[in-house]
């Protein structure tokens, strides 16, 4: 008799249990699936309604279109004053996004390696110094370096240089700063024996360092190349001349111009303006957690 | 082997970091220092300067356009920075447990931070929340009238805070980063104690994960201190200036009246302001932030 309470309670004791585990967890997924719907139908619905007419973009929440229609990617195909479309002003994003990612990749590995692998006289100096640039805001700077560029003639570039060249000087500190919490992670003995089979400090870097750096370079050239296609200050300030300008310049402007008629045309500009950095995010997701988890935590 | 040599080779470091030198000097120390020197002079960028004057450190403080900037700007980041956090850190909890399909959660999550620096989301947040955007279409789908969220002062900067608010994915990744380090066995020896999850959370979890709670916290308050395309975007600053956030009042100081001097002394308060919170949250470190190698 004893034993079959006994038993009978816990197995009451055992089903309680159960029951607040799946309850908890059911809850965890409505949280989660519900959270997970507001950050994705936006984008959801911007895909959507670049398939609607002007009528009926405003008018449903439904992301599916009931008329579809490409008169909003008919109508993003046509020229900003005549002098450049859609793709033409993407084409110009990439004339200074390539250039400053192949160059912030080069001079950031660069300054870390020195940094991180060797001992010289200032050297903690320097890298205090670095460290600090991260908590000086561009914000700050953006003044002073117009009025510098501007004495020096390349306010309006075509060629687009204020935007790259500072770039091939390692100017981002956070890549530097990420490199250097990557390469911590590789043992110094391969260095000691490269050094050891007469390779000087310049063969160990490619032939070494860089191989086993290669995620973290991947990062950084990912990271580079979202947030440099996404700059708008920058060109709304060094870019004059609508032939020359980039893709979020465009955006805008086709905004400004359209005044919140053509809604479809304007969404549908901006879609294409993103595609290759969805594109591009959906390809490397796992780069970018990585470079990104690398600056907190191993930090 | 002759000095010279001798002396490359001890410092050939050095080497390596000459284009960061070169870099730091040129387009970040000089202009750091020609904006501290311009912002006490009145330099207009056709006019040239005539005289040295304290007047734009005066009328940041005194006018009331730089005063009301100076509020929005702070109104922007304590609205937008602790949200966000809370937010990030909360969803990577929930991801931390064994979820399936964790990887399409943190997926969906992430997108946004990503894609919401450019000038397209701005776009789609005009879209959403413009009077007869698809929020109002929401709203009326319930039968209730929405506010005009952009040419209603009380609601557009909440709009620009929510715009970066639903960019908490990538403090979320770093975040979930560091749970994924915080020993099972030490939730396991809680739950043997009887501690619940919430316990569990607040003893366990928030101490061990400090040091990346205050990377995050530095990380985005450098950030909120210079959001610009938002409400540039967006709102233009408006209505009635309450999206206009020092950076926005800044740029039209400089690029639209050309009032250089002015527009440095602006930055430069911004940038002290700023400052002063790091050396704060710096100086907090040592009574909540928690560094393991200390223990051993």
């Amino acid at each position: 008799m004893t034993t079959t309470v006994h038993t009978k309670s816990i197995q009451d004791a055992q089903k309680k249990i159960r029951n607040r585990r799946i309850r908890s967890t059911v809850i965890r997924y409505v949280v989660l699936i519900l959270v997970g719907i507001i950050m994705i139908y936006p984008l959801i619905w911007m895909i959507g309604a670049t398939f609607k007419d002007n009528a009926e973009i405003f008018s449903s929440l439904n992301p599916i279109p009931a008329k579809p229609t490409l008169d909003g990617y008919v109508a993003a195909m046509e020229n900003y004053g005549g002098k450049i479309n859609i793709w033409g002003a993407m084409l110009n994003t990439y004339k200074f996004v390539v250039p400053e990612m192949v160059f912030t990749v080069i001079s950031c590995t660069l300054t870390a390696y020195g940094f991180s692998r060797f001992n010289f006289k200032g050297r903690n100096l320097m890298f205090t110094i670095m460290l600090a640039m991260l908590f000086l805001p561009q914000v700050v700077l953006n003044v002073p370096q117009y009025m510098m560029y501007k004495d020096w003639g390349w306010v309006g570039s075509t060629l687009y240089l204020p935007l790259w060249v500072p770039s091939m000087f390692a100017t981002e500190s956070y890549f530097v700063f990420m490199l250097v919490q990557f390469l911590r992670n590789i043992p110094r003995d391969l260095d000691e024996a490269a050094k050891i089979d007469g390779c000087n400090a310049m063969q160990i870097l490619v032939k070494i360092i860089v191989p086993m750096l290669m995620p973290a370079i991947v990062s950084v050239a990912l990271f580079k190349f979202m947030w440099s296609s996404n700059n708008f200050l920058g060109p709304l300030l060094y870019v004059n001349k609508p032939a020359y300008y980039p893709a979020t310049i465009f955006v805008k402007l086709s905004m400004d111009s359209d005044a919140g008629f053509n809604w479809n045309r304007i969404l549908a500009v901006s879609l294409i303006s993103i595609i290759p950095n969805i594109t591009i995010f959906f390809l490397a997701q796992n780069q970018f957690v990585d470079g990104i988890s690398a600056g907190g935590v191993k930090g | 082997m002759s000095k010279f040599k001798r002396f490359c080779k001890d410092n050939i470091g050095f080497f390596f970091c000459i284009p960061w030198l070169i870099g730091f000097l040129v387009f970040k120390f000089y202009p750091f220092c020609s904006s501290l020197f311009y912002s006490f002079t009145d330099y207009n960028l056709f006019k040239g300067m005539t005289q040295f004057t304290l007047k734009n450190y005066v009328n940041v403080f005194a006018n009331d356009t730089e005063r009301t900037a100076l509020i929005v700007t702070f109104k922007y980041a304590f609205m937008t920075v602790p949200l966000k956090l809370v937010f990030a850190l909360f969803i990577a909890y929930i991801l931390n447990f064994k979820i399936k399909g964790v990887n399409f959660f943190r997926t969906a999550y992430y997108i946004p931070s990503i894609l919401g620096g450019s000038v397209a989301i701005a776009v789609l947040w005009k879209a959403l929340f413009k009077d007869d955007g698809v929020i109002h279409t929401l709203f009326a789908l319930f039968g209730a009238t929405a506010p005009s969220f952009l040419s209603d002062p009380n609601w557009s900067l909440f709009i620009i805070c929510l715009l970066r608010i639903w960019q908490f994915g990538s403090a979320m990744v770093i975040f979930l980063a560091a749970l994924k380090g915080v020993p099972n066995d030490l939730y396991e020896a809680a739950s043997i104690d009887g501690a619940g999850k919430w316990k569990q959370f607040f003893s366990i979890t928030v101490p061990l994960i400090t040091p990346v709670i205050f990377y995050n916290l530095i990380t985005q308050l450098v950030q909120a201190f210079q959001e610009f395309n938002g409400p540039f975007i967006i709102t233009q600053g408006g209505p009635m200036g309450s999206t206009t956030l020092m950076s926005l009042l800044i740029y039209n100081n400089a690029f639209k009246i050309y009032d250089m001097g002015k527009a440095d002394a602006q930055a430069w308060v911004l940038f002290v302001i700023l400052m002063i919170f790091t050396a704060i949250a710096f100086w907090s470190q040592k009574h909540w932030v928690y560094y393991q190698d200390e223990g051993r």
